[in-house]
């Protein structure tokens, strides 16, 4: 086969990859805007949040040491024990549904009823208070996460695929930790749809995102369901900020993956689980294709815009995104 | 007692369809105008204009320019940041290739550049409406900073791939460059907001500002009853492109002088005047004012207060801003979701019937 062919095909694997870490990003979102309508900008700082938190934890960091030490001219900085992965994780979920609890006593409850656009402005107002608590809460500086996934190119495939080409092609390269992603974004998926098919909690979430009113009438708290979706949204933008902590250390670009996120949801549609994967893998594989083949030519750096021109273009012939639901409008 | 319309009799239509037709808003208005026109010039140094009232005649165009646009014609824009850049960017075109052309031109041709633009990505707004259109619009602002990043010509090949403002005049007077006194450079900036403002509300309340209004509040019962969305929507794109473009040729040419695109023009800087017209009051003008002037006061209050008088490091402090910025909105939002420009008619009304409340 020619080397060219197959580096292409290298470029998709490893899109394909890409598009599922932001897919995951995208999922977080899509729950939020199916069960209240509400249009969740800080899912990108929740992710951040999440794995500083998750850092902070495992290695047993005093919150808001920083003030403290100002304040009071103290030096501590540790508790001086390091938590496990798996405990640290379980505790992290544990801040994440406290912070959905606080989200909505705090600020959704009395948003009920709002224009969109004014849900829309107060998350963005959400995310820059998140992503100043998480700075004075954890320090800015970026840290290393590690729990235990593995990283670096898979020499497996590398050697299995080595010998398709010619001399100058040494295989495959693909991040293992991406395939991890993609494994554990699929659990995810499944996880999600189990959940909402066959739980009560899951349908009571389903009823909500269909009528608030028509499930307030038939008994179905609407304050506990916003609680939980925000929660599971917590817990997704955990993983996320796991996966993408992992690539790329925990720092403040972390929360620009919202950034990315958002094409993948006009892609897919707001409202649509299987739209946000295959956005995700559109986007994913369309960027690192265009900065393969185009790229060269204009100057580089084109996966800044490329997925929200190529989203653009896609809606101007079908504003719903691909799997939205189709938007009807009266007077 | 200190405002009211007793005795403000309106004899001629002229006098009924003035922009300020309460004689105490006049007044008050005129004054305004007094001081800063007649007054500030005369004290102003150079921490005072560049720290507080540069950036806030600046922001305040831009604040006036997506007020049109969100406020006026509901179509959300994240584009903010892009379409400054675009007229920072044509500002310095412009000054580099015709020095000999006085800088008013510079900065009113760089705001129709602009316009051109923001119409041109404005035309998705025909088939997008609300999330979709503000998603799209950061294809703009993304487009735009890689653009003026990657393409050397917009940056005369510079070797740092900056662009910094040559030292221009008007009438003999030194506006632009490091050696610009600090009351040019005010005074410049005032009359560009003076006049941007005197537009924007003469437009807002005219047929044009009309049409927008009537597209925000039901586009497709606006487009019933006559209004013609197409015409509507990329007018408002193009006058708030326009009034955006001259405030990033400002913002480049006579407040920072040297630009590098991403860090000055980035996101946040859409973000930025999003919040000044969320918190001022959509869809007021006095609320860009507000808003420009609260945002644009915060960090520097802030400043003061955390790192002169309480001593603490300076990036907790700039933290600490992200958070009081953030908890603002929100609070703004659930408590008077119109911002302070709604603030201020409460406390007209309450003024109005001030002390004899019933």
């Amino acid at each position: 086969m020619p080397d060219q062919f197959l580096f292409a095909t290298e470029v998709f694997i490893n899109g394909l990859m890409a598009g599922v870490l932001y897919a995951l990003v995208a999922l977080g979102f899509v729950l939020i805007y199916k069960a209240s309508g509400i249009f969740n900008y800080a899912q990108g700082v929740m992710a951040l949040f999440a794995a500083m938190t998750l850092v902070g934890i495992m290695n047993g960091q005093v919150p808001f040491s920083h003030i403290i030490n100002a304040v009071f001219g103290t030096e501590i900085h540790h508790f001086g024990w390091h938590v496990p992965a798996f405990l640290a994780i379980i505790l992290t979920v544990g801040v994440m549904v406290g912070f959905a609890w606080l989200v909505q006593r705090l600020v959704m409850r009395h948003l009920v009823g709002q224009e969109p656009i004014i849900l829309f402005m107060a998350t963005i107002g959400l995310a820059y208070f998140l992503e100043g608590v998480s700075d004075l809460m954890w320090g800015s500086e970026i840290k290393k996460l590690d729990v235990g996934l593995p990283q670096g190119g898979s020499f497996w495939i590398e050697d299995m695929t080595a010998g398709l080409g010619s001399d100058n092609f040494y295989g495959f390269f693909i991040d293992n930790l991406d395939m991890v992603a993609t494994v554990v974004a699929a659990l995810l998926v499944v996880g999600l749809v189990l959940f909402s098919q066959y739980t009560k909690q899951g349908r009571a979430m389903r009823a909500v995102a269909d009528d608030h009113q028509a499930a307030l009438s038939v008994g179905i708290s609407l304050n506990f369901i916003w609680v939980l979706v925000w929660s599971v949204a917590g817990f997704v933008a955990l993983v996320a900020g796991i996966m993408w902590g992992t690539k790329s250390g925990v720092q403040f670009s972390l929360s620009l993956i919202a950034l990315k996120a958002l094409p993948v949801l006009m892609l897919g549609g707001f409202t649509s689980i299987p739209g946000a994967i295959v956005g995700g893998l559109i986007i994913g594989v369309g960027e690192k294709m265009f900065e393969f083949w185009i790229g060269p030519l204009v100057g580089g750096a084109t996966e800044n815009w490329f997925a929200y021109v190529l989203a653009l273009l896609f809606l101007v012939f079908r504003p719903q995104g691909l799997f939205g639901e189709k938007i009807i409008e009266r007077v | 007692m200190f405002y009211r319309e007793a005795g403000d009799f309106k004899t001629s239509y002229e006098q009924d369809s003035q922009t300020f037709p309460i004689k105490f808003d006049r007044f008050r208005y005129y004054a305004v105008l007094a001081i800063a026109f007649l007054v500030v010039p005369f004290v102003i140094n150079d921490y005072w204009a560049n720290a507080i009232l540069l950036p806030f005649l600046i922001y305040a165009i831009a604040a006036i320019g997506l007020n049109i646009l969100v406020g006026y014609a509901g179509q959300v824009s994240l584009g903010t940041g892009g379409f400054m850049a675009v007229g920072a960017y044509a500002c310095y075109k412009f000054m580099t290739m015709m020095p000999e052309v006085s800088m008013f031109v510079h900065v009113l041709l760089a705001g129709g550049m602009t316009a051109i633009v923001c119409v041109v990505f404005g035309l998705p707004s025909l088939r997008i409406k609300g999330f979709y259109l503000a998603v799209a619009t950061l294809a703009a602002q993304f487009f735009l900073v890689w653009l003026f990043n990657r393409v050397p010509w917009f940056y005369n090949y510079s070797a740092s791939g900056q662009i910094s403002a040559p030292e221009r005049d008007v009438f003999g007077i030194l506006i632009t460059g490091p050696n610009a006194p600090a009351w040019a450079t005010y005074m410049f900036s005032l009359i560009f907001l003076t006049l941007c403002a005197l537009v924007a509300r003469n437009l807002t309340r005219g047929t044009i500002g009309r049409s927008w209004m009537a597209i925000r509040d039901m586009d497709i019962a606006a487009e019933i009853i006559g209004v013609n969305p197409l015409k509507a929507k990329l007018t408002a794109f193009a006058v708030s492109g326009f009034f955006i473009g001259i405030s990033g040729a400002l913002f480049f040419s006579v407040y920072l002088g040297a630009v590098e695109v991403g860090e000055a023009f980035g996101i946040t800087k859409s973000f930025l005047v999003l919040f000044m017209v969320i918190i001022g009051g959509l869809g007021s003008i006095f609320g860009s004012f507000a808003g420009a002037a609260f945002l644009v006061l915060l960090p520097v209050v802030l400043k003061v207060v955390g790192v002169d008088v309480l001593g603490w490091p300076t990036d907790i402090v700039a933290h600490f801003q992200l958070v009081i910025v953030g908890a603002l909105i929100i609070v703004f939002l659930i408590v008077e979701p119109h911002g302070l420009a709604q603030l201020w008619r409460v406390a007209k009304e309450k003024l109005r019937l001030w002390p004899f409340p019933h």
